[in-house]
């Protein structure tokens, strides 16, 4: 085994998705092939040219949150402590729980949490009483909650986290617009391999199915208008895809320093054995069809771990559903794998669970994951008519069983960042 | 500041000669330091090592547009802190912040973005450009060789509170196409990224006011990956109803009417601090790359950097300075330097009662009582959030640069028991050895160690 640098294993995974909350009823849903994707029931859609969304049935006090935990948070928020619970229970890490002689240093641990909008949801609720529905822009501080600089920030969803597991090492929240999930597990994963934090909880959340985030998609186009057959709503690759489904939730990582999860005999789902990203310097919501920048990126991130394109068994897409995305991505996986990538399964979550904004990349490193560690690539729904321009092979409908040494996960989003992220099964190098 | 070289003409007569390690080993040319010793090796991840300089400095702040104009109201002791203009404060308890008065956009931003983005995202893009001219920096042929690693802390507030407004009042169809675009975090990351065409490993952090500190120790993070230069740093614009009032409740704010009353840091009559908008972006260069291109001067080498949580509560402040502590520790060490090596330290200075004694308290832990001169210069402009924390390393590396430590702003009866040694009036000092430190709301600690560049002359 080589020892020149600190390498990174993922060792529990929490995942609150919409139409499955918790780890397993993801992970059956999306192997599954169903959608979670419906009319909007959070307000009346009736006004906007999106009117579907993949919601997540949530309901916090059930799931461990205390009532003052759920006061003073916006959604986003207690979506990430949820999955984290589940993550940090699942590592067998007792975190957070007092002076366990085997927990590891609270100084050790990190947190790293993405998000793209933070806290949009509670600002736009707390807008709404506060200039009486947009009559007042001198709002009163009257109808406001007190808890508003925290959601005027969002790092203060790292600080929950850090709080609950008490991790005093590095904290941060990640917010590079669509990529925050995968730059959060990666730049975790880099705290750990520059020894900064033996363990780092790392993951995304984002909560944006709001009027004010439906609107702003809505003028652009950037969202689907196929509002008469919601659970088919989500077209990833599919030449009759028009846009995107709104989503959102969480999914958090346990991610652990290999020889610190082998000394206390952690299961290990899989290495994080390459992350990188890029810009395209382009435009702010445009992609350059060639897919340069998204290959390059994940070039460096299988140089990291030195793998070839043709190793790669499973390709978890961006696959938002807009044309410029599918083919800008397809682009860039053909230009990295080259005719490898002819013969990789890759498919789209988001044709199930729709697109999270920045949670999205962190549950799809959740079920790239376990695709590892099971063997199984979950498909892409809604997937029957072939676009000639996405010619890969997109796992129509049905999971299925594949060797997966390795697997790929990539994300593209507005501001023009392109990241990429390779899981790879943890005894890969030893055979 | 040192000049690294006037041009490339003078590079190719007076080599500098770098080892692998990056570490000078042999110095030819007239009047040239000998190399310093002791200094941080950071490995990267070939076993190589890595410096980093600071070669450029764009401020955008209350005190001035540009770092010189900065600096000097900083020495001349100019209260930045005022009655805010541009709407009515009466609601909200706060009458008072740090604005970026003589700040025009068109100077910066071409008509077509300005209507795109919001007054965070102008003053980020003004920042990198003056930080892009203050190095003499253009970008390379190579797309992917710069990178932009910006702090956020509230998004673009102004903008947003439009829409939001249109929505409501209006309807969905109020809302125009650039919402998208302007409001979110990274917005002001990829506008620059976009527009300067750099194409590197780039992000964004919050951390609330430690952002500006910790987007240093993400971009040493890239160029230990083979990215030669970063742009970091940051700004801030939350100077808007619904972000005031937002920022109100955190319950840190200072309700004084008159500036001379309010932000005190470390003064028997601090009552909480002023928030003010802008920062500072700079651009950070591997060593070697810099030397290459000819860069036109170092300001200073990043040697140390260390962030900690107190992980203790989601508001109130811990019950000691062991995290905080820990984290100057930690950036000392890195830097390869003791307490007793640093020559000042740049304060977060938060202007809290509670806030300062626990600043006091990690810094008399770390350095002994009045062991170091300490500085808040915050107290001049207001707390920018994310973008004072960077302004705060501009004005270290300036103090560094002149041998000037800039006095404490609004300091009349400090806390004797606090046990610092804090500057009020400017002292002449030169400065080898500069920690800069910064907390964000909620427990985040954040320390960077900043060195004077020695082996350059001109």
């Amino acid at each position: 085994m080589s020892t020149d640098r600190r390498r990174v294993v993922v060792t529990g995974i929490g995942v609150v998705a919409p139409g499955s909350v918790g780890r397993e009823a993801f992970w059956d849903m999306i192997t599954a092939g169903r959608t979670a994707t419906r009319r909007i029931t959070f307000f009346d859609p009736s006004r906007f040219r999106s009117q579907v969304a993949a919601e997540v049935d949530f309901h916090p006090r059930q799931l461990g949150l205390s009532a003052q935990e759920v006061h003073r948070n916006d959604r986003f928020v207690q979506f990430a402590m949820v999955a984290a619970d589940e993550a940090v229970a699942d590592s067998g890490l007792r975190l957070g729980v007092g002076d366990a002689p085997d927990a590891p240093e609270p100084e050790r641990v990190g947190v790293t949490l993405g998000s793209a909008v933070g806290a949009t949801m509670r600002l736009e609720d707390e807008y709404v009483n506060v200039s009486d529905a947009g009559r007042h822009w001198l709002v009163d501080p009257r109808y406001g909650s007190r808890f508003l600089h925290q959601a005027l920030v969002p790092s203060c969803g790292a600080t929950e986290l850090a709080v609950r597991f008490r991790a005093q090492g590095p904290a941060t929240v990640v917010s590079t617009g669509c990529t925050s999930g995968i730059d959060a597990v990666g730049y975790g994963s880099q705290l750990i391999e520059d020894g900064d934090a033996d363990v780092v909880i790392a993951g995304a959340s984002d909560a944006p199915i709001s009027p004010i985030s439906m609107a702003c998609f809505d003028t652009i186009r950037a969202t689907t208008d196929n509002n008469a057959d919601p659970e088919h709503a989500s077209k990833p690759f599919d030449a009759r895809r028009n846009g995107f489904v709104m989503g959102e939730g969480a999914a958090v990582m346990v991610l652990e320093e290999l020889e610190h999860a082998q000394r206390r005999g952690a299961e290990i789902y899989c290495e994080v054995t390459g992350y990188a990203n890029r810009c395209n310097a382009f435009h702010m919501t445009g992609l350059r069809p060639d897919g340069v920048e998204m290959a390059e990126a994940l070039d460096q991130a299988l140089a990291q771990g030195r793998i070839d394109g043709d190793e790669v068994g499973y390709v978890n897409a961006h696959g938002s559903g807009t044309k410029q995305n599918d083919r800008h991505e397809t682009a860039a996986v053909k230009l990295s794998l080259g005719q490898a990538a002819y013969k990789v399964p890759m498919s789209s979550l988001k044709s199930m669970v729709g697109h999270s904004l920045g949670a999205i990349g962190s549950i799809e490193i959740a079920a790239t994951a376990l695709a590892v560690q099971r063997q199984v690539v979950p498909p892409t729904a809604n997937y029957e008519v072939p676009d000639p321009e996405c010619d890969l092979d997109y796992v129509p409908k049905t999971a299925r069983e594949h060797k997966v040494d390795v697997a790929v996960s990539v994300g593209s989003g507005f501001g023009g960042f392109q990241s990429a992220i390779v899981l790879a099964k943890p005894d890969r190098r030893a055979s | 500041m040192t000049e690294l070289a006037r041009s490339r003409s003078d590079l190719v007569t007076e080599p500098t000669v770098i080892s692998e390690e990056g570490v000078v080993t042999e110095v030819t040319g007239p009047a040239r330091e000998t190399a310093p010793t002791g200094r941080a090796i950071i490995p990267d991840r070939r076993g190589r090592t890595t410096r980093l300089l600071v070669t450029g400095l764009g401020v955008v702040a209350p005190s001035g547009v540009g770092v010189e104009e900065h600096w000097q109201s900083l020495l001349r002791g100019e209260l930045r802190v005022g009655p805010i203009e541009g709407f009515d404060t009466s609601k909200y308890g706060v009458s008072l912040a740090g604005q970026v008065r003589d700040f025009d956009p068109d100077r910066f931003v071409a008509p077509q973005l300005k209507v795109q983005t919001d007054r965070w995202t102008w003053m980020s893009l003004a920042a990198a450009t003056l930080a892009a001219e203050d190095a003499g920096y253009v970008p390379p042929e190579e797309a992917y060789a710069t990178s932009v690693f910006l702090a956020a802390g509230s998004g673009g507030n102004e903008f947003s509170q439009h829409e939001i407004q249109g929505l409501w009042a209006k309807g969905p169809r109020s809302v125009g196409a650039y919402q998208s675009i302007a409001w979110f975090y990274a917005a002001s990351t990829g506008q620059v990224s976009i527009r300067d065409g750099y194409k590197g490993p780039s992000g964004v952090v919050v951390s609330e006011g430690a952002g500006g500190l910790d987007s240093f120790g993400w971009a040493r993070r890239v160029v230990r990956r083979g990215t030669p230069a970063v742009l970091v740093g940051g700004t801030e614009a939350g100077i808007c109803p619904y972000a005031l009032l937002c920022q109100v409740t955190s319950g840190r704010l200072s309700t004084a009417a008159r500036p001379e009353d309010a932000y005190k840091p470390f003064d028997r009559r601090a009552n909480g601090h002023v928030i003010g908008e802008g920062g500072a972006i700079l651009l950070v260069e591997e060593a070697d790359a810099a030397r290459a291109r000819g860069a036109r001067h170092v300001w200073g080498e990043v040697v140390g950097y260390a962030a900690t949580h107190d992980a203790h509560h989601h508001e109130d402040a811990a019950p000691d300075a062991t995290q905080y502590a820990r984290a100057i520790r930690i950036s000392l060490a890195d830097a390869g330097v003791t307490p007793e090596d640093v020559d000042l330290v740049v304060a977060d200075g938060a202007g809290v009662p509670e806030l300062d004694a626990l600043e006091a308290q990690a810094l008399t832990a770390v350095f002994g009582e009045r062991g170091v001169p300490v500085t808040a210069p915050s107290s001049w402009t207001g707390r920018l959030m994310a973008g004072g924390s960077a302004l705060n390393v501009a004005t270290a590396l300036l103090a560094m640069r002149d041998g000037v430590v800039p006095a404490t702003g609004n300091v009349d009866e400090p806390v004797e028991e606090y046990g610092l040694d804090l500057v009020r009036q400017n002292r002449e000092s030169d400065l080898d050895v500069v920690v800069v430190l910064a907390r964000g709301f909620g427990g985040f600690n954040s320390s960077l160690v900043l060195r004077r560049a020695h082996e350059e002359t001109p």
